[in-house]
């Protein structure tokens, strides 16, 4: 998650104060990624080095600063919110690589560790409906969470159950079969070509 | 809370010698009121097996089944015939609504079935309709109503009367994800108002509705989730930059 781009969207409404924007990013996340203070102020920090933001001078009474978007940073807002994140790499999810080195171990059931992350997967989301059930109408951004979290659970869930049946149509390989692999760059340039 | 759907040690063989298949094997399973249970797991796992043995459509091979506390082998035909009729209701996937009849028609059929007279049976049709957001739709055949509305009828009519064992296979397999989740809010307070029901499916956002999941595979259970916690904040804070 990009705080510094949420923070930027937050001030292109307006200057506002360090404070005020941690408030108005928990109500706007549905109050589901509390920030504190200091990431703030730190990101503030970034974004004013950056030339994305600007501040008033602190006041000599020890007043806050306020903070508000310069052009530069109305422009990185607006490619950001226009630029999908990179889905191009390999995954690294450790889900997989925990599956991927279970097919070789001896004395692993792996359908069992497939069913012992799919119960903790169902059961996250389980959690989840539980709360969007709860959820008043008007509440959105909490909706939209829950949403976006149900279906990044799913399709979790979803892979463990095309891994198990996967599992269940292999051929099955003699021991000395195993070791062997294809040759690595043919097998990369296949899947990520 | 009381147990209304009970299956104990319930297997189901279909043919014989080489041609075998086990669709079930050794099931216990106890469903309560206010329950709601799904049951999720691959096609060919036994979950529709399962459905038709637990609301008495199938005779198990081998175990008992007892709803309300009453053992379906110890009843007569007529007796679970009756049973089907007054206490269990079902929901398929495709809705399986008669064309030539309108929603309230196809909600009062088990009704009149059991010999109420058409009247009453209106009255307590147009009840579970309007319950399900359906007041004004009626008179409607089910061509003239949309998909979720379709859902929503063969939910009345499972619902309808004194029905409180309910039994769904898929029921938002055909609908998009926000017809999908005003159907699954509905099944979640039919159980809240004390209906006791059990929801086939291979899909975990329909699961994820239920209070426990039972995960089948090659006709057993061989897990199931604990059930839920109530929660009070959707994610552990976690790093976030």
């Amino acid at each position: 998650m990009s705080v510094p781009h949420a923070l930027l969207a937050l001030l292109s409404e307006g200057p506002t104060f360090g404070l005020r924007l941690r408030q108005e990013f928990e109500a706007r996340t549905g109050e589901v990624w509390p920030l504190n203070v200091g990431q703030v102020y730190t990101t503030l920090q970034r974004l004013e080095r950056d030339g994305l933001v600007e501040s008033d001078e602190e006041g000599a009474d020890g007043s806050q600063k306020r903070y508000r978007i310069t052009a530069a940073g109305a422009t990185e807002l607006a490619t950001w919110l226009h630029t999908p994140p990179d889905t191009a790499l390999p995954p690294r999810d450790e889900l997989i690589i925990k599956v991927l080195v279970s097919l070789r171990l001896p004395g692993v059931d792996l359908h069992e560790v497939l069913q012992v992350h799919r119960r903790h997967f169902v059961e996250a989301m389980q959690h989840c409906t539980q709360i969007k059930a709860r959820a008043t109408d008007d509440d959105l951004e909490l909706a939209l969470v829950a949403d976006a979290e149900l279906f990044r659970l799913d399709a979790v869930v979803r892979w463990l159950d095309a891994a198990d049946s996967r599992l269940k149509r292999r051929p099955v390989r003699k021991p000395d079969e195993v070791a062997v692999s294809s040759p690595r760059s043919a097998r990369k340039a296949t899947v990520w070509g | 809370m009381t147990s209304v759907i009970e299956l104990r040690g319930v297997s189901k063989v279909y043919g014989s010698g080489a041609a075998e298949v086990h669709a079930l094997r050794d099931i216990d399973l106890t469903v309560g009121t206010g329950e709601l249970v799904a049951v999720m797991g691959p096609s060919g796992s036994g979950k529709s097996t399962l459905l038709t043995i637990a609301g008495s459509l199938e005779d198990p091979s081998d175990g008992e089944v007892l709803i309300d506390g009453l053992l379906l082998s110890a009843m007569s035909r007529n007796d679970r015939a009756r049973l089907r009729r007054r206490s269990i209701g079902y929901v398929f996937q495709d809705f399986n609504l008669l064309a030539g009849l309108t929603a309230a028609e196809n909600v009062t059929l088990p009704l009149e079935l059991d010999g109420i007279g058409s009247k009453a049976a209106r009255v307590l049709g147009l009840q579970a309709l309007v319950a399900l957001g359906l007041d004004g739709h009626a008179d409607r055949f089910p061509d003239e109503l949309s998909g979720g509305e379709r859902q929503r009828v063969a939910i009345a009519r499972a619902l309808v009367g004194d029905r409180h064992v309910l039994l769904a296979d898929e029921p938002t397999g055909a609908l998009d994800s926000a017809n999908g989740e005003a159907v699954m809010r509905l099944l979640r307070s039919a159980a809240e108002g004390g209906v006791a029901g059990i929801i086939v499916t291979h899909d975990a956002q329909l699961a994820s509705w239920a209070d426990r999941v039972v995960f089948l595979r090659d006709g057993r259970i061989v897990d199931q989730t604990a059930r839920p916690a109530s929660a009070e904040s959707l994610l552990v804070p976690g790093p976030s930059s």
